[in-house]
């Protein structure tokens, strides 16, 4: 098993026919099931056409009425993203993973108000995040397929190229991972640290997870609290930013230590306080993950 | 983005919030003439920087005549204001704002932020006017009170009455706050901040309620739609090495330490300088290079570290996925042999074509000191800047 996504997943591009969600669905196709699981494209201008061999669409119900497409990926500007999120929830998809990066925190304001007073059915991931994998069955976003194996870790983090970092330090060391989920670094998201464990906890095929945090906001307290109470799984963090000067955007809108909240040191002590392993070494979080199991 | 106390009030004032009279000056003649035609008895000159503290830093003063307003703005136009937010080198005042005396009766704080756990734009109001709110927040929490305001129907009558009177304005004067209260969250809503502050929110003798203070951030993610904020951007306040690096493309932060940072990714960026921490020195800044480091990015990106005096090497972290080891090898090597290096650099690289980039730089002639990984790198990186001091 997995989480959030799998073989069975099948999924619309949302933004296929620009050049990076050209790009992303042709290597995301080309990995594992990538052929079976994309399904279908989104584009009102070019509805009938395809792309080398995926079907375009007006819309994303009409993609989900003539595929079964149940998950989407956004690969649209800004400006647009957040109406494309929307869309997704209108046709009752299950998922939807934005990788955009740059959306108005207004627009995301907006559109996360509106799903939760029509109690809408589908979840988000992102803005501003790599995506999702479930190794050797499907990965959704744009990570590089080839570093990840399939097994039983679960990987959950704010950032790109640090989850990449996990993940490589993870195979290196021989653990596989069970889905690696990027929730992404924009302070007005859909799934946070606490809900990502959550779903990790239920999965009988995830034995431990690795949680990647930054500073901004306070995320990662709200999920060690719940880690505390909750989890019956070991869990392991690292927090980015113990260097990070106040006031100062780190390059994700939403890593900033404002007012003098949101540090890493608060959030390592949480943490630690509430058992989870962290180390201050980003090179060592295999290793750390590896300790932790029986 | 930061704008100006002055840029702040002209933009909520089209929001129908009340603010003192008063001009924006550039040099001590504009600020006499501002004086002047403003009249009165009594003016404020207050320096323009795009950071808070300015008054305990001493750039804002009273003036009873216009020989001293004449005499303070000479004074403020040009120092180095040292503010707890402008770090010890303190931000050269190059504007000033000439503003009418106010007849403060009541000094009331009122914010707004984006709150990330309810994702709703956050009122918060107290009755400790001229106070930081964090400073509020820290020794009496119970006196901010705070309202999530909904975003389809703004901040509501009701909502700002009572926020109204429970800061202590008299009854007389709740409508007037309400304007206040609605036309700083219009405004901050239309122009998309970040951050919008009335500090302090005064109630005058005669019961007027007015917005002494002023301060505004907005979302840089939605600059493109407001132009109109773009054109208020005061490139003096900015780092220049920040600002040449947007140019570019580059997300650059200047940092106090002697190790520049080349890295791809926000988070593993971060992740660099915190494990130099760890092995002992310190980043000289922040540099994520994105997804796609050309040889032109990274060619600028050395320029702008080398300008650092106290620069004593370089760390180039990347974790190649979709970026192939291999192109970011070479852009390396060129981008080093533009720039004539005059510091060790160590170079990690982890991912897609590993090998063949690490060929690359080998087979350069290039004195590059290769790291296996990120620990391996870190240690490598502050040896060799030892070894330069």
């Amino acid at each position: 098993m997995s989480i959030l996504i799998n073989k069975h997943s099948r999924v619309v591009t949302q933004g296929i026919t620009g050049k990076t969600g050209q790009f992303h669905t042709r290597m995301s196709r080309d990995y594992a099931n990538g052929k079976a699981c994309y399904v279908a494209g989104v584009n009102p201008k070019k509805a009938g056409e395809d792309f080398e061999g995926i079907p375009i669409f007006a819309s994303v119900k009409d993609a989900k009425a003539k595929t079964g497409a149940n998950v989407s990926v956004i690969y649209v500007p800004p400006p647009g993203a957040a109406a494309a999120i929307w869309e997704a929830c209108e046709a009752d998809l299950d998922l939807v993973i934005c990788i955009t990066e740059g959306i108005p925190v207004r627009d995301m304001i907006e559109v996360r108000d509106r799903m939760q007073k029509q109690k809408r059915k589908t979840l988000l991931v992102g803005p501003n995040c790599p995506g999702v994998i479930t190794p050797d069955e499907i990965k959704i976003g744009i990570m590089p397929g080839h570093i990840h194996k399939k097994g039983r870790i679960g990987v959950v983090s704010r950032s790109g190229t640090l989850t990449y970092e996990a993940v490589g330090q993870l195979t290196a060391l021989g653990y596989g991972q069970s889905s690696a989920v990027g929730i992404g670094g924009d302070p007005v998201n859909g799934l946070k640290h606490v809900d990502v464990l959550r779903l990790f906890n239920d999965d009988p095929e995830t034995d431990a997870v690795i949680m990647i945090g930054e500073i901004g906001g306070s995320d990662e307290e709200t999920a060690a609290r719940w880690v505390k109470a909750n989890m019956g799984k070991p869990v392991v963090g690292f927090i980015a930013g113990v260097t990070a000067p106040p006031g100062k955007r780190m390059g994700h809108a939403g890593a900033i230590i404002s007012g003098g909240k949101g540090t890493a040191q608060e959030k390592l002590a949480v943490m630690e306080e509430c058992g989870i392993k962290v180390t201050k070494n980003p090179a060592e979080m295999g290793r750390l993950l590896k300790s932790v199991l029986k | 983005m930061k704008i100006h106390e002055y840029q702040a009030k002209e933009v909520l004032r089209k929001f129908g919030v009340p603010t003192p009279r008063s001009v924006a000056c550039f040099s001590v003649d504009e600020a006499v003439q501002a004086a002047q035609s403003l009249g009165g008895k009594v003016w404020v000159v207050k320096a323009q920087i795009h950071a808070g503290g300015r008054g305990k830093g001493g750039g804002v003063k009273l003036a009873k005549s216009i020989d001293e307003v004449k005499t303070l703005a000479g004074q403020i136009l040009g120092m180095q204001l040292v503010t707890h937010q402008t770090g010890p080198q303190g931000q050269k005042v190059r504007r000033l704002l000439i503003e009418e005396g106010a007849d403060i009766k009541r000094e009331l704080y009122v914010g707004l932020v984006v709150d990330r756990q309810t994702q709703k734009v956050c009122l918060m109001a107290s009755s400790e006017g001229g106070m930081d709110i964090e400073e509020v927040a820290a020794t009496h929490p119970e006196k901010i009170q705070r309202v999530f305001v909904d975003p389809e129907s703004g901040l509501k009558d009701a909502e700002a009455d009572d926020v109204a009177r429970k800061l202590g304005v008299p009854d007389a004067g709740v409508a007037q706050a309400r304007a206040v209260l609605q036309g700083l969250y219009r405004a901050f809503w239309a122009s998309d901040a970040s951050l919008a502050e009335i500090n302090p929110m005064i109630v005058t003798g005669d019961g007027r309620v007015v917005a002494l203070d002023a301060k505004m951030t907005f979302d840089d993610n939605a600059l493109f739609r407001h132009p109109e904020i773009v054109a208020m951007r005061d490139l003096d306040e900015e780092d220049p090495a920040e600002v040449e690096a947007s140019k570019h493309d580059l997300n650059y932060i200047q940092l106090e330490g002697n190790i520049g940072c080349l890295v791809n990714g926000a988070g593993l960026a971060m992740a660099t300088m915190d494990v130099i921490k760890l092995y002992g020195d310190s980043p000289a800044n922040f540099l994520d290079v994105g997804g796609g480091a050309t040889t032109e990015k990274v060619t600028e990106a050395f320029k702008i570290m080398l300008r650092n005096p106290g620069l004593k090497a370089i760390l180039v972290n990347i974790f190649g996925g979709i970026m192939k080891c291999d192109v970011i090898a070479t852009a390396l090597v060129e981008a080093a042999k533009v720039v004539s290096l005059r510091v060790p650099l160590v170079v990690r690289l982890e991912g897609t074509n590993v090998e063949l980039g690490k060929k690359i730089l080998a087979d350069s002639g290039l004195p590059i000191i290769s790291a296996a990984n990120m620990a391996d790198a870190a240690e490598k990186v502050v040896a060799a800047a030892k070894g330069k001091r």
